[in-house]
Protein backbone atom coordinates (compact mmCIF):
# COMPACT_ATOMS: atom_id res chain seq x y z
CA UNK A 1 0.00 0.00 0.00
CA UNK A 2 1.65 3.30 -1.22
CA UNK A 3 0.35 6.89 -0.48
CA UNK A 4 0.15 9.03 -3.55
CA UNK A 5 -1.57 11.93 -2.20
CA UNK A 6 -1.63 13.40 0.64
CA UNK A 7 -1.94 16.99 2.38
CA UNK A 8 1.63 19.01 1.79
CA UNK A 9 4.07 19.76 4.56
CA UNK A 10 3.99 23.03 2.50
CA UNK A 11 0.91 24.08 4.16
CA UNK A 12 -0.04 24.53 7.81
CA UNK A 13 -3.07 22.51 9.37
CA UNK A 14 -4.96 25.84 9.96
CA UNK A 15 -8.19 24.93 7.75
CA UNK A 16 -8.87 27.33 5.01
CA UNK A 17 -11.06 30.53 5.48
CA UNK A 18 -12.45 30.12 1.90
CA UNK A 19 -16.37 29.57 1.20
CA UNK A 20 -16.72 26.14 -0.22
CA UNK A 21 -15.90 25.15 -3.46
CA UNK A 22 -13.91 28.32 -3.68
CA UNK A 23 -10.51 27.11 -5.86
CA UNK A 24 -8.12 29.28 -3.55
CA UNK A 25 -7.88 26.38 -1.89
CA UNK A 26 -6.69 24.32 -4.82
CA UNK A 27 -4.05 27.04 -5.87
CA UNK A 28 -2.74 27.38 -1.89
CA UNK A 29 -2.12 23.40 -2.53
CA UNK A 30 -0.44 23.99 -5.68
CA UNK A 31 2.18 26.68 -4.51
CA UNK A 32 2.95 24.85 -1.34
CA UNK A 33 3.46 21.55 -3.20
CA UNK A 34 5.74 23.08 -6.09
CA UNK A 35 7.46 24.77 -2.68
CA UNK A 36 8.14 21.23 -1.00
CA UNK A 37 8.88 19.69 -3.98
CA UNK A 38 11.87 22.16 -4.69
CA UNK A 39 13.02 22.00 -1.38
CA UNK A 40 13.04 25.78 -0.73
CA UNK A 41 10.07 25.77 2.09
CA UNK A 42 12.60 26.70 4.30
CA UNK A 43 14.32 29.79 2.81
CA UNK A 44 10.61 31.08 1.43
CA UNK A 45 8.59 34.18 2.17
CA UNK A 46 5.54 34.70 0.72
CA UNK A 47 4.03 38.09 0.44
CA UNK A 48 -0.12 37.96 1.39
CA UNK A 49 -1.98 40.78 -0.25
CA UNK A 50 -5.46 42.19 0.24
CA UNK A 51 -9.17 40.07 -0.52
CA UNK A 52 -10.25 36.47 0.40
CA UNK A 53 -6.07 35.82 0.45
CA UNK A 54 -5.58 38.37 3.03
CA UNK A 55 -5.17 35.23 5.51
CA UNK A 56 -2.53 33.29 3.20
CA UNK A 57 0.03 33.75 5.52
CA UNK A 58 -1.83 31.43 7.95
CA UNK A 59 -2.18 28.74 5.45
CA UNK A 60 1.67 28.51 4.11
CA UNK A 61 4.16 26.80 5.97
CA UNK A 62 6.74 29.46 5.75
CA UNK A 63 7.51 32.71 6.33
CA UNK A 64 5.23 35.27 5.32
CA UNK A 65 4.27 39.13 5.23
CA UNK A 66 1.15 40.83 4.73
CA UNK A 67 1.16 43.97 2.48
CA UNK A 68 -0.61 47.16 2.05
CA UNK A 69 -3.23 46.77 -0.75
CA UNK A 70 -2.04 46.42 -3.95
CA UNK A 71 1.59 46.53 -2.83
CA UNK A 72 2.69 42.94 -2.32
CA UNK A 73 5.39 43.54 -5.43
CA UNK A 74 6.43 46.59 -3.77
CA UNK A 75 7.18 44.37 -0.15
CA UNK A 76 8.24 41.44 -2.16
CA UNK A 77 10.70 43.53 -4.02
CA UNK A 78 12.27 45.14 -0.77
CA UNK A 79 12.86 41.19 0.65
CA UNK A 80 14.62 40.10 -2.05
CA UNK A 81 17.11 42.84 -1.90
CA UNK A 82 17.59 42.47 1.20
CA UNK A 83 17.53 38.85 1.58
CA UNK A 84 18.70 37.30 -2.40
CA UNK A 85 18.90 34.32 -1.70
CA UNK A 86 15.27 34.26 -0.32
CA UNK A 87 12.56 32.33 -2.76
CA UNK A 88 9.88 35.58 -2.34
CA UNK A 89 6.67 35.17 -3.89
CA UNK A 90 3.37 37.37 -3.91
CA UNK A 91 -0.01 35.42 -3.82
CA UNK A 92 -2.23 38.49 -5.20
CA UNK A 93 -6.05 38.40 -6.74
CA UNK A 94 -7.64 39.99 -9.22
CA UNK A 95 -9.01 43.27 -7.20
CA UNK A 96 -5.32 43.38 -5.62
CA UNK A 97 -2.86 43.38 -8.63
CA UNK A 98 -4.90 44.41 -11.81
CA UNK A 99 -6.83 47.73 -9.75
CA UNK A 100 -5.35 49.35 -6.94
CA UNK A 101 -1.46 47.52 -7.23
CA UNK A 102 -1.20 48.12 -11.01
CA UNK A 103 1.66 50.90 -10.96
CA UNK A 104 3.58 48.31 -8.16
CA UNK A 105 2.92 45.19 -10.30
CA UNK A 106 4.33 46.64 -13.81
CA UNK A 107 7.42 48.53 -12.06
CA UNK A 108 8.49 45.46 -10.14
CA UNK A 109 8.28 43.70 -13.70
CA UNK A 110 10.01 46.67 -15.20
CA UNK A 111 12.58 46.37 -12.63
CA UNK A 112 13.34 43.00 -13.44
CA UNK A 113 12.81 42.10 -9.91
CA UNK A 114 13.45 38.07 -9.37
CA UNK A 115 10.40 37.53 -7.89
CA UNK A 116 7.37 34.98 -8.67
CA UNK A 117 4.13 36.64 -8.51
CA UNK A 118 0.87 34.47 -8.51
CA UNK A 119 -1.34 35.99 -9.69
CA UNK A 120 -5.51 34.62 -8.76
CA UNK A 121 -7.73 35.76 -11.73
CA UNK A 122 -11.20 35.53 -10.08
CA UNK A 123 -13.01 38.27 -12.35
CA UNK A 124 -14.19 40.01 -9.66
CA UNK A 125 -14.15 41.34 -6.06
CA UNK A 126 -14.94 38.66 -3.89
CA UNK A 127 -14.21 39.39 -0.01
CA UNK A 128 -15.94 42.72 -0.11
CA UNK A 129 -19.36 41.23 -1.48
CA UNK A 130 -18.92 40.73 -5.08
CA UNK A 131 -18.50 43.36 -6.63
CA UNK A 132 -17.39 44.91 -10.48
CA UNK A 133 -13.64 44.24 -10.76
CA UNK A 134 -11.45 45.68 -14.05
CA UNK A 135 -11.32 41.39 -14.98
CA UNK A 136 -15.08 41.40 -14.48
CA UNK A 137 -16.81 39.86 -18.18
CA UNK A 138 -18.42 41.65 -20.81
CA UNK A 139 -22.05 41.15 -19.74
CA UNK A 140 -21.31 39.91 -16.33
CA UNK A 141 -23.77 40.51 -13.33
CA UNK A 142 -21.95 41.45 -10.37
CA UNK A 143 -23.67 43.79 -7.22
CA UNK A 144 -22.23 46.69 -8.83
CA UNK A 145 -23.10 45.81 -12.32
CA UNK A 146 -26.76 44.43 -11.42
CA UNK A 147 -27.35 44.88 -15.77
CA UNK A 148 -24.01 43.29 -16.93
CA UNK A 149 -21.05 44.97 -17.09
CA UNK A 150 -21.56 47.67 -20.16
CA UNK A 151 -18.04 47.88 -22.01
CA UNK A 152 -19.39 50.98 -23.99
CA UNK A 153 -19.36 52.72 -20.19
CA UNK A 154 -17.28 50.51 -17.69
CA UNK A 155 -14.40 49.54 -20.22
CA UNK A 156 -13.28 45.98 -21.47
CA UNK A 157 -11.45 43.73 -18.93
CA UNK A 158 -8.29 43.84 -18.19
CA UNK A 159 -5.96 41.20 -19.75
CA UNK A 160 -2.93 41.35 -17.35
CA UNK A 161 -0.53 38.48 -18.62
CA UNK A 162 -0.67 40.45 -22.39
CA UNK A 163 -0.02 43.51 -20.75
CA UNK A 164 2.55 42.07 -18.66
CA UNK A 165 4.38 40.29 -21.49
CA UNK A 166 5.06 43.66 -23.61
CA UNK A 167 7.14 44.50 -20.35
CA UNK A 168 11.05 43.91 -21.13
CA UNK A 169 11.92 43.31 -17.81
CA UNK A 170 9.40 40.33 -17.27
CA UNK A 171 10.72 36.55 -17.82
CA UNK A 172 7.96 34.34 -17.36
CA UNK A 173 4.58 34.93 -18.11
CA UNK A 174 1.45 32.28 -18.42
CA UNK A 175 -1.60 31.96 -17.77
CA UNK A 176 -3.46 28.84 -17.00
CA UNK A 177 -7.28 27.62 -15.17
CA UNK A 178 -8.32 25.69 -12.50
CA UNK A 179 -11.48 24.12 -14.14
CA UNK A 180 -10.50 20.45 -14.15
CA UNK A 181 -8.55 17.70 -12.60
CA UNK A 182 -6.24 18.22 -16.31
CA UNK A 183 -5.64 22.35 -15.76
CA UNK A 184 -5.25 22.12 -12.51
CA UNK A 185 -2.60 19.32 -13.00
CA UNK A 186 -0.87 22.25 -15.57
CA UNK A 187 -1.45 24.80 -13.51
CA UNK A 188 1.83 23.14 -11.17
CA UNK A 189 3.36 22.64 -13.95
CA UNK A 190 3.40 26.59 -14.41
CA UNK A 191 3.47 27.62 -10.95
CA UNK A 192 6.75 25.08 -10.69
CA UNK A 193 8.55 26.60 -13.65
CA UNK A 194 7.67 30.10 -12.18
CA UNK A 195 10.08 28.90 -8.89
CA UNK A 196 12.80 27.55 -10.75
CA UNK A 197 12.94 30.65 -12.64
CA UNK A 198 13.26 32.17 -9.42
CA UNK A 199 15.80 29.52 -8.03
CA UNK A 200 18.32 29.96 -11.02
CA UNK A 201 17.91 33.97 -10.87
CA UNK A 202 15.95 34.39 -14.32
CA UNK A 203 14.23 37.07 -13.40
CA UNK A 204 10.44 38.60 -12.77
CA UNK A 205 7.92 35.67 -13.19
CA UNK A 206 4.03 35.67 -12.81
CA UNK A 207 1.21 33.21 -13.32
CA UNK A 208 -2.16 34.02 -13.52
CA UNK A 209 -4.38 31.20 -12.53
CA UNK A 210 -7.63 31.33 -13.86
CA UNK A 211 -10.21 30.97 -10.49
CA UNK A 212 -13.44 30.85 -9.49
CA UNK A 213 -16.04 32.68 -7.30
CA UNK A 214 -18.80 30.71 -6.93
CA UNK A 215 -20.34 33.11 -4.21
CA UNK A 216 -19.95 35.89 -6.04
CA UNK A 217 -20.66 34.92 -9.47
CA UNK A 218 -23.90 32.95 -7.91
CA UNK A 219 -23.32 29.60 -9.51
CA UNK A 220 -23.11 26.33 -8.22
CA UNK A 221 -19.16 25.25 -7.11
CA UNK A 222 -19.73 22.79 -10.03
CA UNK A 223 -20.89 25.25 -12.42
CA UNK A 224 -18.53 27.60 -11.77
CA UNK A 225 -15.63 25.31 -12.61
CA UNK A 226 -18.17 25.19 -15.81
CA UNK A 227 -17.90 29.25 -16.32
CA UNK A 228 -14.21 29.34 -15.58
CA UNK A 229 -13.76 26.47 -18.71
CA UNK A 230 -16.55 27.91 -21.21
CA UNK A 231 -16.72 31.91 -20.30
CA UNK A 232 -13.33 33.10 -18.15
CA UNK A 233 -11.01 30.99 -20.71
CA UNK A 234 -12.67 32.53 -23.70
CA UNK A 235 -11.76 36.17 -23.19
CA UNK A 236 -8.96 35.28 -20.96
CA UNK A 237 -6.80 32.96 -23.62
CA UNK A 238 -4.81 29.98 -21.64
CA UNK A 239 -1.33 29.69 -22.59
CA UNK A 240 2.74 31.35 -22.16
CA UNK A 241 3.02 34.52 -23.26
CA UNK A 242 6.66 35.34 -22.28
CA UNK A 243 9.56 33.19 -21.70
CA UNK A 244 12.56 34.83 -21.70
CA UNK A 245 14.75 31.36 -21.20
CA UNK A 246 13.40 29.47 -24.42
CA UNK A 247 13.54 32.49 -26.72
CA UNK A 248 17.85 32.89 -26.16
CA UNK B 1 -5.60 -0.26 -10.24
CA UNK B 2 -6.85 -0.54 -6.91
CA UNK B 3 -6.56 2.68 -4.47
CA UNK B 4 -8.52 3.55 -1.37
CA UNK B 5 -9.34 7.13 -0.48
CA UNK B 6 -9.51 8.53 2.84
CA UNK B 7 -11.55 11.28 4.16
CA UNK B 8 -10.40 13.81 7.28
CA UNK B 9 -14.63 14.50 7.31
CA UNK B 10 -14.02 17.26 9.56
CA UNK B 11 -11.94 19.73 6.85
CA UNK B 12 -15.03 18.97 4.45
CA UNK B 13 -16.82 21.88 2.91
CA UNK B 14 -19.20 19.76 1.26
CA UNK B 15 -18.80 21.45 -2.30
CA UNK B 16 -18.99 18.32 -4.23
CA UNK B 17 -16.18 19.17 -6.50
CA UNK B 18 -14.66 15.81 -5.52
CA UNK B 19 -17.80 13.98 -6.90
CA UNK B 20 -18.00 15.77 -9.64
CA UNK B 21 -14.98 14.74 -11.11
CA UNK B 22 -14.51 10.81 -9.75
CA UNK B 23 -14.34 8.97 -12.88
CA UNK B 24 -16.11 6.20 -11.27
CA UNK B 25 -18.88 7.59 -8.87
CA UNK B 26 -17.93 6.02 -5.64
CA UNK B 27 -18.24 9.75 -3.62
CA UNK B 28 -21.56 11.55 -2.51
CA UNK B 29 -22.27 13.82 -0.66
CA UNK B 30 -23.70 12.12 3.30
CA UNK B 31 -26.45 13.90 3.69
CA UNK B 32 -27.38 12.23 7.11
CA UNK B 33 -24.29 13.37 8.66
CA UNK B 34 -23.46 17.18 9.33
CA UNK B 35 -19.73 17.58 10.51
CA UNK B 36 -17.68 19.54 12.86
CA UNK B 37 -17.84 22.95 10.65
CA UNK B 38 -21.53 22.69 9.65
CA UNK B 39 -21.85 20.99 6.34
CA UNK B 40 -22.61 17.64 4.65
CA UNK B 41 -19.57 16.43 3.98
CA UNK B 42 -18.55 13.98 1.22
CA UNK B 43 -17.76 10.23 2.12
CA UNK B 44 -16.76 7.27 -0.49
CA UNK B 45 -20.12 5.79 -1.06
CA UNK B 46 -18.53 2.47 -2.98
CA UNK B 47 -15.15 2.38 -1.75
CA UNK B 48 -14.76 -0.94 -3.76
CA UNK B 49 -14.37 1.48 -7.23
CA UNK B 50 -11.74 4.00 -6.38
CA UNK B 51 -8.83 3.11 -8.93
CA UNK B 52 -6.29 5.60 -7.62
CA UNK B 53 -6.62 7.89 -10.00
CA UNK B 54 -6.10 10.87 -7.43
CA UNK B 55 -8.59 13.23 -9.81
CA UNK B 56 -11.04 13.95 -6.09
CA UNK B 57 -7.92 14.96 -4.23
CA UNK B 58 -6.69 17.30 -7.23
CA UNK B 59 -10.04 19.47 -7.28
CA UNK B 60 -10.53 19.22 -3.24
CA UNK B 61 -10.00 22.95 -2.21
CA UNK B 62 -9.77 21.86 1.60
CA UNK B 63 -7.26 19.00 1.20
CA UNK B 64 -9.50 16.69 2.97
CA UNK B 65 -8.69 13.16 0.46
CA UNK B 66 -5.83 11.37 0.90
CA UNK B 67 -5.55 8.64 -1.80
CA UNK B 68 -3.43 4.91 -1.57
CA UNK B 69 -2.89 2.68 -4.13
CA UNK B 70 -3.62 -0.66 -2.70
CA UNK B 71 -0.27 -2.81 -4.40
CA UNK B 72 -1.73 -6.40 -5.87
Amino acid sequence: MTVIFQKTKGLTDTPFTYCPGCTHGIIHRLVAECLEELDILDRTVAIASVGCSVMSYEFFNCDAIQAAHGRAPAVATGVKRVLPNKIVFTYQGDGDLASIGTGEIVQAAHRGENITVIFVNNAIYGMTGGQMAPTTLPGQITTTSPYGRDVSKQGEPIRMSELMAQIPGAAYIERVMTADPVSVRKAKRAIKKAFEIQKNGGGFSMIEILSSCNIGWGLSPVDSLKYIKEDMAAYFPLGVFKDKGAAQ
Amino acid sequence: MKGRVTFNTDRCKGCGLCVSVCPVKLIELDKSVVNAIGYNPAYPAYPDKCIACTNCAIMCPDTVITVERLDD
